[in-house]
């Protein structure tokens, strides 16, 4: 990491992995000796809610969250939670975002639609998260897709930040999410 | 060595190295890690406790035995909790006893958003609380400390932002304390009337003197900046206040009841403009004016909601960001993919019943297209209220049945079935049986036959329970046979008594399997049949009706109600490698 500190919001929805990516970045970040603080969402919201998570790496962090227009870096695992996040961007931070659509139960019941053309409301780059997950493996590793981009994008020191994710997963699924991590690291 | 730590991992790290032998609890977001991490040291004794009600009371005696010992609970299980503790406020403990208490501003996994420190005031217990993960581990062990020296028992209160946030901690050995001699004082310990008028008077000159000797704990402090502006906080939100009022002087409160007056007044008499910033309720700011010290508080700030550094800056600097989000549907949260309670709800809400329901992840069967709940209260509320309904309406019973998980079933949904057995309601209650206690997580309870540490102990059986209670018609069904459980509710509420059918299947998360999920194939004719389930894997999108094979679990309810045999499977799961 050059920069002195960074806010960083990891959205997405309850069940894909949001607490690992926040529990790898904070490990990393602790490592590479910064004060770190984790803000996680535990219970109700985790039941396919959507999630968010709030990372903030620096000299001297005071509160745990993030306020709306100030986050570095949005990492999203699903597009649509992008957008509902987007605005707690600040001016030149950017989105790494999955483009994978899960349909909210709205949409699933017809209330509402999933909005079109969310990409070109984004200020960052889509990643195809799900597919190379299964190209790793199993559609469960998208998060480990994302890690391997989110590591290129921020310029982190890969042997350690996939040292982190590895340490913080099953041993019997290392050689997925390494995997999965690498594809991730190159689609961007 | 310093380690990124969970708030409630803190404060169980905290107990640990305060030497704590004994530790109750039963789970309850956000409480619950604490007890959990506990558990992993072999030095403890820890309990998932049937209820909160019961893990005060097994703390309450092995304080009195000698032990320092932590019972742990949110919010609302504190009320489970409130009759032992305003007792235990009077007998006062032996080996110190904390009880770690979990508010949840902003209710992100509650059924209301109330404020431990006013029970507290209530119970006449001390309240300290920490502002993070660091603060955590050592406010538990100056609880245990303050325990043992005021002879009271100690309430730490966290917040979900302190609880759930991970900071940094220094972490220190344990410091072993031997049980403190147990002498029977009949006086001290045994609530009558004689003895509990005398403790009464002992109780509220304890109050006093530690609100005189909190003007000097170092955990209330002063910090010193401009004097135009103080700020008096606590917890979480000194947090948000330094980040947002760099400047100004702080007075930070790590005892939030009993006050410490002196340092107060010192506090606001030295600056030009006073502010208490507290979340929930206005305790600080109401008993800081009754004490004639002048400040603003809720002028400013709501009563409702978790804090932010943004929320301060408008606050009080009248900053305001223009920031809008984008319109975008809600993601509420839903039943899981292969969740077992989706057939009980898709059941009962195409038999058009009213649903007395209860607290646990299957609330969410309020939740539309299932929309399948007509109220929700309280833990093991649900059976209570269908007695109700049948009191009030001697028909109800044809058209509502309660439903109630096993966990909240064993917390205190039992008493409830006896009283409807005893007092003749002609009620039908589905026990929801996923084995596990869900929505906190996954804990053992007494019908799982696994004890915290997950050694095997006797295994209640539901079954039996019911029976032995009274309940002449009770029987299991697989909640993924559409057919039989259909039959099962009929059967029941046509009955003019008390009915249990357990409904016995676990909870899809605890399927530690590789899905390959299922695909709708070219004989779907659209009925949207399937969409009814509520399922968060079936879309109907422009491609038609199509699966997420991303979270699809194979639970094959949506085979059952296909008519046109259209969802097939992508050849079945297979163990995680």
């Amino acid at each position: 990491m050059d920069k002195k500190s960074c806010d960083i919001l990891i959205v997405g929805v309850g069940g894909q992995g949001t607490l690992l990516a926040s529990r790898v970045l904070g490990k990393y970040a602790l490592d590479e000796g910064y004060d770190v603080k984790l803000s996680e969402v535990h219970g109700m919201a985790q039941r396919g809610g959507s999630v968010m998570t709030y990372v903030r790496i620096g000299e001297n962090i005071a509160s745990p969250i993030i306020d709306e227009g100030r986050a570095d870096l949005i990492l999203a695992f699903e597009k649509l939670e992008a957008l509902r996040y987007a605005h707690y961007l600040k001016k030149g931070g950017h989105i790494l975002y999955s483009t994978q659509e899960i349909m909210p139960m709205p949409v699933v019941t017809g209330a509402a639609e999933y909005p079109q053309g969310i990409e070109k409301k984004l200020a960052g780059v889509g990643i195809d998260a799900l597919s190379l997950a299964l190209e790793a493996g199993n559609a469960k590793a998208a998060n480990s897709v994302m890690l391997g981009a989110l590591c290129k994008d921020m310029g982190f020191d890969r042997e350690k930040f996939e040292g982190a994710l590895l340490s913080c997963i099953p041993q019997k699924t290392v050689e997925m999410n390494r995997k999965a991590f690498e594809l991730g690291y190159n689609a961007l | 060595m310093k380690k990124l730590l969970l708030g409630d991992f803190a404060v169980a790290r905290g107990a640990w190295e305060a030497g704590v032998k004994v530790a109750a609890a039963y789970p309850g977001t956000p409480s619950t890690e604490i007890t959990e991490e506990l558990a992993r040291f072999p030095e403890v004794y820890s309990e998932w406790s049937p209820n909160e009600k019961v893990a005060l009371e097994v703390g309450i005696g092995s304080s009195i035995k000698g032990a320092r010992t932590i019972v742990s609970m949110k919010h609302v299980g504190l009320n489970v909790a409130c009759d032992p503790l305003f007792t235990a406020s009077y007998t006062g403990v032996n080996g110190g006893l904390v009880i770690a208490v979990a508010d949840d501003p902003s209710v992100f996994s509650s059924q209301n958003e109330q404020d431990t420190r006013l029970t507290a005031v209530s119970a006449k217990v001390p309240v300290i609380e920490p502002s993070d993960s660091a603060e955590a581990k050592e406010f538990t062990k100056f609880a245990f400390e303050l325990s043992e020296k005021y002879d009271t028992p100690v309430i730490l209160r966290v917040t979900t932002r302190v609880a759930h946030s991970q900071s940094l901690v220094e972490l220190d050995e344990r410091q072993e304390v031997p049980l403190r001699p147990y002498e029977k004082n009949i006086p001290k310990y045994v609530m009558m009337p004689a003895n509990a008028r005398v403790k009464h008077v002992v109780v509220e000159k304890r109050q006093a003197q530690l609100s005189e000797d909190a003007n000097g704990f170092a955990i209330n402090r002063i910090e010193e900046r401009d004097k135009k502006l103080g700020v008096i906080c606590s917890g979480g939100v000194y947090q948000y206040v330094r980040e947002a009022l760099p400047e100004a002087s702080v007075l930070k409160l790590g005892m939030v009841y009993p006050l410490p007056y002196k340092l107060i007044e010192k506090f606001a008499s030295s600056v030009e403009r006073c502010i208490v910033a507290e979340e929930l309720a206005s305790h600080i700011e109401t008993l800081v004016k009754a004490h004639g010290i002048k400040v603003e508080g809720k002028n400013l700030f709501p009563l409702e909601g978790e804090f932010s550094a943004k929320l301060i800056r408008e606050r009080v600097l009248g900053e305001k960001e223009e920031i809008a989000p984008e319109a975008v549907p809600a993601r509420p949260p839903v039943l899981c993919a292969g969740c077992p309670h989706r057939g009980v709800f898709y059941t009962l809400a195409k038999l058009k019943l009213n649903v007395l329901g209860d607290i646990g992840c299957y609330t969410l069967g309020a939740v539309p297209p299932l929309s399948s709940m007509d109220a929700v209260v309280c833990m093991g509320a649900s059976i209570g209220m269908a007695v109700g309904f049948d009191k009030a309406d001697p028909e109800a019973h044809k058209h509502s049945v309660a439903v109630i998980g096993d966990s909240t079933f064993i917390h205190s949904g039992i008493t409830g079935l006896i009283d409807a057995v005893y007092n003749k309601a002609k009620v039908t209650v589905i026990i929801l049986d996923n084995r596990t206690t869900g929505m906190t997580g996954h804990q053992n309870h007494p019908a799982t036959g696994k004890t915290i540490k997950n050694e095997p102990t006797y295994e209640l059986d539901l079954a039996e329970v019911c029976r032995a209670v009274g309940v002449p018609n009770v029987r299991t069904v697989d909640p993924g046979d559409l057919n039989a459980l259909e039959s099962a509710v009929r059967e029941e509420i046509a009955k003019e008594e008390v009915s249990v059918i357990i409904a016995k299947k676990p909870c899809a998360l605890l399927t530690k399997k590789l899905y390959k999920g299922f695909r709708v194939n070219d004989k779907c004719k659209k009925c949207k049949a399937c969409m009814k389930l509520g399922c968060p894997a079936i879309v109907n999108g422009k491609d038609g009706i199509t699966i997420d094979i991303s979270l699809c679990t194979e639970c094959g309810l949506c085979q059952g109600v296909c008519k046109f045999g259209a969802i097939e499977s992508n050849g079945g799961a297979e163990e995680k490698r």
